[in-house]
């Protein structure tokens, strides 16, 4: 036989499959797949993780197609707002085609991310029947699946290290899913994360696990596992690193007793433990119980305990090393100030309030965001709830925080202005984007006029993430947006009072742009079909939200108005699996 | 929803076509003291969604008023909180206030034919309980004393707590008594000598 020399190309593509392999960057693996049909071709079968940001922006079909040995798989279905009620459940962003085609194409599968989807039952079962070597398994904010389907994951998947459950809703059952975990022999878990699961679990079943998992690090547990069962699981599992406490408080009907375990031992075993949550139904009396670990904690998440500041001061004062913080707005402005003045390499704060509503209290103000920028310079990332906000403060975090790469403020009064100057908020958020070089994620709130939008389309070059609601006066305020903010990518605006006009000037960005979320704007049918005919790879959604139907389409009348408008680029013809109240404009 | 388009004017009427959620006739603009946002009639969530219609026109006037204005029918989605978040607060504030053993309790009297039941939680202090007992009952329980008890009363009233023992009423502070008594009982006076002069 003779011998073929390579020719020169495959020796190219040879070499630059080796060198793709260390390419983990989606983003640098696009701009690779560009430059010509070799490379393209070589990152196609180099890239191992593939993330769809829009699960209808292509088909699984398409990606499996062109990918063909991908191990690991991230998946977006439904846009945020609908997590606020905005749209009838049912939209879509099922998993089912996915893992049908997943199934056939990546037997080798190992993990699978999905956030916002639909996953049934029966899509885990086939989870578990088609990946051999299924490792992770991530859901968050998921719904459509009970304890059946996690049944099935946990006794088919052998190897299965990570099965997280994150804000999912999990459908009660009979099922005890963490009797299904095999009974005997070492697992190979590592994380265990169910604190969203509203149904009791089986206790025992769970212990027998944790003693059987030496290489678990994260245990996340809901709030039927008592105090008492915690402290059970943290002496059998000292190696955490991540601990969600379950309810922090003894049973209904169980009474403070004289042999209560040393919960405090139990925390002060746990060496590397540098995230806490849960405390979900908490007692304060066992707060102290956590005091050893503090100084370790680089992540803290008590947005489900209603403590006040005198009570957080006992906590955070040992926090030195936090670098994620969320929290409840019961700690008050005097909370956030102990804050500020103990984590100085702060990045993330969440406040969230415990009273969600227009016209509640709001404890944290101003007051509060001051501090935390005075004493937190290394913010990057902050999301706050609050009822009183000045100019004056956020100014002062612009100024502060130069790191900022998110900034959420939710001033949750609508159309309030700055309470001490009784001015528009617009030179508040004039002043993240002006000064916060870094910025790529805004949300805004309070009174706003077309000003604060001009002040984002001249500033916020980096701005990718924009949510906007009960803002603006005029169509002026989303041009500015559209024209001026190059890598936009994301808008999500609601009761604003933007129009076709505005929409229409937008038509340059759309494709590259993940998706348009508008709702209660001033949008016309006629408005929305002219955009879905100028740009033919654009999906253009019209939604009701009563759930009914929409007659009409835009060769005819549009009888009917419409409530939303969801609109997403696209390589594939509009999806099939559309509900009746949605309606797919052409 | 039927409106004639005005084509003429300065400015179109982008009303005719414009999207909102607005109830059929209906047609307010609010102007706020800033020169801003129509606001719109928003949909309330669906717990007041029988309110909205009437609250709706006031439910515009917000925000610009510190003053507490009366409970408003809230925007649906608004604030942005997820459903799981804001329930596990309002779970927890029925919870709460439906925990412990002293909620509502059956209130008997001897001699009387049937039981009554009483929410502590009404009340904020042992005098205020006592009347509304007295009040029920009509009888005279009289003043507590700590050393004497009820000695000058034909009624005592007592409680069962949570282990069960039967105790004078107003022996413990009041915070504790709600979280402990789990049934109440008055006492002819005679009866309860025994328990007053320990």
């Amino acid at each position: 036989m003779e011998f073929q020399a390579p020719y020169p190309d495959q020796v190219l593509e040879n070499v630059l499959e080796n060198v793709l392999q260390f390419l983990t960057s989606r983003r640098d693996r696009n701009a690779a797949s560009l430059v010509c049909k070799s490379w393209y071709r070589v990152e196609a079968l180099t890239r191992s993780e593939l993330f769809i940001g829009n699960c209808y922006s292509v088909s699984p079909k398409r990606a499996t197609a062109r990918f063909s040995r991908v191990r690991a798989v991230a998946i977006k279905g439904r846009p945020r707002f609908a997590d606020f009620n905005l749209m009838p459940p049912e939209w879509g962003a099922h998993f089912a085609p996915w893992v049908a085609a997943l199934g056939s194409a990546y037997p080798w599968l190992e993990k699978v991310y999905l956030k916002r989807m639909s996953v049934t039952d029966e899509d885990l079962k086939h989870l578990a029947e088609y990946f051999p070597y299924f490792k992770e398994l991530v859901l968050v904010c998921c719904d459509g699946f009970g304890t059946r389907g996690l049944a099935v994951i946990a006794k088919k998947c052998r190897q299965l290290r990570v099965l997280d459950l994150i804000e999912s809703e999990v459908a009660e059952s009979d099922m005890d899913w963490i009797g299904e975990f095999p009974e005997s022999g070492i697992t190979c878990l590592e994380s265990l994360i169910f604190d969203c699961v509203e149904s009791p679990i089986n206790f025992e079943a769970l212990e027998r696990l944790v003693i059987r998992s030496p290489s678990l690090k994260k245990l996340r547990l809901n709030r039927f596992v008592s105090i008492g069962q915690l402290y059970r699981l943290m002496v059998r599992a000292p190696q955490l690193t991540h601990l969600g406490t379950g309810s922090f408080s003894l049973p209904e009907g169980v009474a403070h007793g004289d042999q209560e375990p040393d919960y405090e031992s139990a925390f002060a075993a746990c060496k590397s433990l540098v995230c806490l949550s849960g405390f979900r139904e908490i007692t304060l009396d066992y707060l102290s119980a956590i005091y050893a670990v503090c100084a370790n904690l680089t992540s803290l998440n008590l947005s489900y305990a209603n403590i006040n500041a005198e009570q957080l001061k006992t906590v955070i004062f040992h926090c030195h090393k936090l670098q994620t913080f969320w929290v409840l707005d019961s700690i008050c402005d005097e909370g956030l100030q102990a804050a500020a003045a103990t984590c100085k390499d702060l990045r993330e704060l969440r406040v969230f309030p415990i009273d969600a509503r227009e016209d509640s209290e709001g404890p944290v103000s101003d007051v509060g965001l001051q501090a935390i920028s005075e004493g937190c310079r290394k913010l990057q990332s902050i999301l706050y709830f609050c009822q009183h906000m000045t100019n004056a403060a956020v100014v002062a975090m612009s100024n502060n925080c130069p790191d900022l790469e998110v900034f959420r403020l939710c001033i949750m009064g609508r159309h309030r202005p700055d309470h001490v100057t009784g001015e528009p908020m617009d030179e508040g958020f004039g002043a993240i984007v002006k000064n916060c070089k870094k910025l790529t994620r805004l949300a805004v709130s309070g009174l706003l006029t077309d000003q604060a939008f001009s002040y984002i389309g001249r500033y916020g070059k980096l701005v990718r993430t924009l949510s906007v609601a009960f803002a603006g006066d005029s169509d002026l305020g989303l041009k500015y947006v559209l024209e001026g903010c190059p890598r936009l990518q994301k808008l999500e605006i609601r009761d604003s009072p933007f129009g076709d006009a505005a929409l229409r000037s937008g038509l340059h960005h759309y494709y590259n742009m993940r998706f348009l979320w508008m709702s209660s704007c001033r949008l016309s049918p006629q408005g929305c079909c002219e955009i879905a005919r100028a740009l033919p790879r654009l999906v253009v959604e019209v939604i009701r939200d009563d759930g009914n139907v929409i007659r009409g389409d835009c060769e005819e009348h549009i009888d009917d108005n419409f409530d939303i408008l969801y609109m997403y680029r696209s390589l594939e013809r509009p999806r099939d699996d559309a509900p009746s109240f949605v309606t797919i404009l052409h | 929803m039927e409106r004639s388009v005005n084509c003429g004017g300065n400015d179109l009427n982008l009303e005719a076509t414009e999207l909102r959620l607005g109830l059929p006739g209906s047609d307010e603009h609010e102007k706020q003291s800033s020169p801003s946002v129509r606001t719109s009639n928003k949909r309330a969530s669906p717990e007041v969604a029988e309110e909205s219609s009437s609250l709706s026109v006031s439910d515009a006037r917000n925000g610009d008023q510190d003053s507490a204005p009366p409970a408003k029918a809230q925007v649906v989605g608004w604030p942005p909180i997820r459903s799981y978040r804001r329930n596990s607060f309002q779970q927890k504030k029925t919870e709460a206030d439906g925990a412990g053993a002293g909620m509502y309790v059956k209130v008997s009297m001897d001699g009387a034919p049937y039981l009554r039941k009483v929410d502590l939680k009404v009340y904020k202090s042992y005098p205020e309980l006592l009347k509304a007992l007295e009040s029920m009952f009509k009888l005279t329980i009289g003043e507590y004393s700590e050393r004497e008890g009820y000695n000058v009363s034909e009624f005592v009233p007592t409680y069962e707590d949570k282990d069960g023992d039967w105790m004078l009423v107003g022996d413990v502070p009041w915070d504790m008594f709600i979280s402990t008594c789990k049934r109440l009982r008055i006492m002819k006076g005679s009866e309860a000598r025994g328990l007053g002069c320990l």
